[in-house]
């Protein structure tokens, strides 16, 4: 299939799917491993395409837990690495993610998600992976997740993953509606790629008195590379900050809250919400994704029909916008929440809402996009009885 | 009994050291800082870490330059002592990660170190797929025929009626040989070796860290503590010397000229091809799309 691309000048027509890769090799990555798996198959073709130009590396490697395997492995020589997959993949890389978190190797995982659970439905639109994202690997550990809702900002958040990854060591997954990855939109490349592209810090300081896990003033230690004389060994076992395991309580406390508490620490860059009507709204949406795109047009129209609307996106879903949510959550009557799974988003909203707001729902299990319609109706049952 | 060890040690074929032992000390090459080791006496796997460190000396590679990626069991523990860039990874996964590593950054020397478990069990299918794509770095399989950090469990290679926590009643598996399966899914150098004839075992993974091209090397290690413990095997030295009696270990030849031929009890190089490495190829396939950058 010939990518759906039309150059033009820098603005380009792109696919969703095709958005992530041109972005990832934007933010720098240099190496992708991949098994493929629809919806997110598009991702692995294009960056087939564009490594060998910029001199990096693709392969598809055997199955999902050896491309995330072989993108951690990559991403600890030195070189930027992502990997794209669904939902029945996702799950097979958990273990590695957590590797990964635990390490503090940087990487960017695209999950396509689709509908589930087990093989589900392959081409039909879901957002069942929300939980999957914050929890699918084992153990407490720290991981950001970005929801991007169109095209140009799956582009944008594809570069940000990768730049939040580096910047805070740790594995960043952007989780993408199927409608939005296999969506063609315009992205303006032109005006997204002055965004800076950060790199990780590399140690600099003398080998001898390096510490590969010591904590830093910013919770966040520099990385050695191989080659560069730190000779240090990194491990999925609990370590202190030589890297070399421990089990004593009190340094496994110590690790633990730094790895646990980094990126809480660095809020300021990792949280981002787009916020429509909330300054006076009596009904508050919370969706993420495709489904944010339904409700911003539903709050548009009930804000015709002078009902007090309003939307809250958390383009980063994990950690949740939690300040930012509380402050409406004090001012609002009702909140609305409409996504394409059982109820999971709606588990953090109620988690965090004062016991007055009553709380709405719209779920969609039956593997089709929820309308603004619904949602409009939601808003307005809510605005009468809330 | 000690005669009979006196004997084994003889050098065997094909076993002469570049190196005489001496010139070689391990220390210079562990963090010595770490050191007492966690392995148990007798256990096979140091004398193993021994024969890769001086093939390693033997070489010259820089110990910045080199990096060994491990899985997990004891076989996957012994990377932590080598001071050297060391990755200690998921179970049965070494293989993909050093996959990621050796294409990013084709100037490091890989090496992996797994376990029987590790490498035929659940990381199988990475095996096969590493030995067929032939990327440059070498695989050693600590082959003790059992899983000893889990505590005696069954593995892919524990021997007929052998006794373990999971075959109580003697194992009714058929072994895998894993040097077949390796030459028939492609690896470019394969080779089987002992820890009894050390200095025949450090010339087998010299050649197969200079040979490029996916190399792999079954160890043949030994599990005292476990292992030779629940079947009633004696002594980590009468374990090596019953190895000897079921092995060849005279045999450290060049089979280069022949087909590879399945025997689970010959040592030496088993098998050696030319096949295109994995990384050349690759960057020669897309060097066009390269240039047009
Ligand atoms: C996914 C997963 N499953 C199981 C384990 C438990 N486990 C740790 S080591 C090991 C077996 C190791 O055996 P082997 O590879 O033969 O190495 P040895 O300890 O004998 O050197 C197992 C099953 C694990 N760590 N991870
Ligand atoms: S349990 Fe067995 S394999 Fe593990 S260190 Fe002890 S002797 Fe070696």
């Amino acid at each position: 299939m010939p990518a759906s691309t039309q150059t033009n000048g820098l603005r380009q027509n792109l696919q969703g799917n095709h958005a992530c890769a041109v972005a990832a090799i934007a933010a720098g990555c240099r190496f992708y491993a991949g098994y493929p798996i629809t919806p997110s198959s598009e991702v692995a073709e294009r960056m087939a395409v564009e490594l060998p130009k910029v001199g990096g590396a693709f392969i598809q490697m055997e199955d999902e837990i050896a491309s995330m395997g072989a993108v951690i492995g990559a991403s600890m020589g030195g070189v930027k690495a992502m990997t794209a997959t669904s939902g029945p993949g996702f799950s097979l890389k958990q273990e590695n993610l957590g590797y990964a978190a635990m390490v503090e190797a940087p990487c960017v995982v695209i999950n396509v998600m689709r509908g589930g659970p087990s093989t589900g439905m392959p081409t039909r639109p879901s957002q069942g992976d929300l939980m999957q994202a914050r929890w699918g690997t084992h153990g407490d550990h720290p991981i950001v997740v970005l929801t991007p809702a169109s095209v140009a900002e799956a582009y944008r958040q594809t570069i940000r993953a990768f730049n939040l990854s580096e910047r805070l060591r740790t594995p960043v997954i952007v989780l993408l509606d199927e409608v939005i990855a296999h969506l063609v939109e315009t992205v303006d490349i032109a005006r997204a790629d002055p965004m800076q592209r950060v790199d990780r810090t590399w140690a600099s300081e003398p080998p001898e008195t390096f510490r590969p896990y010591a904590a830093s003033a910013d919770g966040v230690p520099a990385m050695p590379r191989p080659g560069d004389g730190y000779r240090s060994h990194t491990t999925g076992l609990t370590h202190g900050p030589s890297g070399f395991p421990t089990q004593k309580p009190a340094e496994v406390t110590a690790a633990m809250t730094r790895l646990l508490g980094k990126i809480d620490r660095h809020r300021d860059i990792v949280d981002s919400v787009e916020t429509t009507g909330c300054e006076d709204a009596e009904v508050l949406v919370v969706a993420v994704g495709i489904v944010a795109r339904a409700a911003r047009r539903a709050v548009d129209q009930a804000q015709e029909r002078g009902i007090r609307a309003g939307l809250f996106r958390p383009i980063t879903l994990w950690p949740f916008p939690e300040a930012q949510f509380r402050q409406l959550d004090d001012r609002v009557r009702a909140i609305l929440v409409p996504e394409m799974n059982a109820g999971q988003l709606c588990l953090e909203v109620e988690r965090l809402s004062g016991r007055r707001t009553r709380i709405g729902r719209i779920n969609r299990i039956d593997g089709e996009p929820i309308d603004p319609d619904a949602i409009l109706s939601a808003i307005e049952e809510l605005a009468r009885h809330g | 009994m000690d005669d009979a060890i006196d004997t084994a040690l003889e050098p065997c074929a094909g076993a002469a050291a570049t190196t005489a032992p001496s010139d070689f000390d391990i220390r210079d090459y562990l963090r010595t800082e770490l050191l007492p080791h966690f392995m148990c006496p007798g256990c096979g796997h140091g004398i193993a870490l021994r024969a890769l460190l001086w093939a390693v000396h033997e070489l010259g590679i820089a110990k910045d330059r080199l990096a060994v990626v491990t899985g997990i069991g004891c076989s996957g523990r012994t990377g932590a002592y080598i001071d050297a860039n060391t990755f200690h990874t998921t179970h049965g996964r070494p293989l993909a990660f050093a996959t990621g590593l050796a294409l990013a950054r084709p100037d490091l020397e890989v090496v992996v170190i797994t376990g029987d478990g590790d490498c035929l069990a659940i990381g199988g299918n990475h095996l096969i797929h590493a030995c067929r794509r032939n990327l440059d770095m070498t695989c050693l399989m600590l082959n003790n025929e059992i899983y000893g950090m889990t505590g005696g469990q069954v593995s892919p290679t524990t021997g007929a009626d052998r006794l373990t926590t999971t075959t109580p009643s003697g194992n009714t598996e058929p072994v895998f040989d894993a040097c077949a399966l390796a030459a028939a899914a492609g690896a470019g150098l394969v080779g089987r070796g002992m820890t009894l004839q050390t200095p025949a075992l450090k010339n087998l993974i010299r050649d197969a860290i200079a040979h490029r091209g996916f190399s792999f090397v079954e160890v043949i290690s030994d599990c005292t503590e476990i292992f030779g413990r629940k079947n009633d095997l004696g002594s980590s030295p009468e374990m090596i010397l019953r190895q000897k009696s079921a092995m060849r270990p005279e045999f450290y030849g060049n089979v280069v000229d022949q087909p590879f031929r399945p025997n689970a009890m010959k040592t030496g190089i088993l098998a050696r091809t030319d096949r295109p490495e994995y990384g050349d190829a690759y960057r020669a396939a897309t060097a066009a799309a390269g240039a047009s950058r």
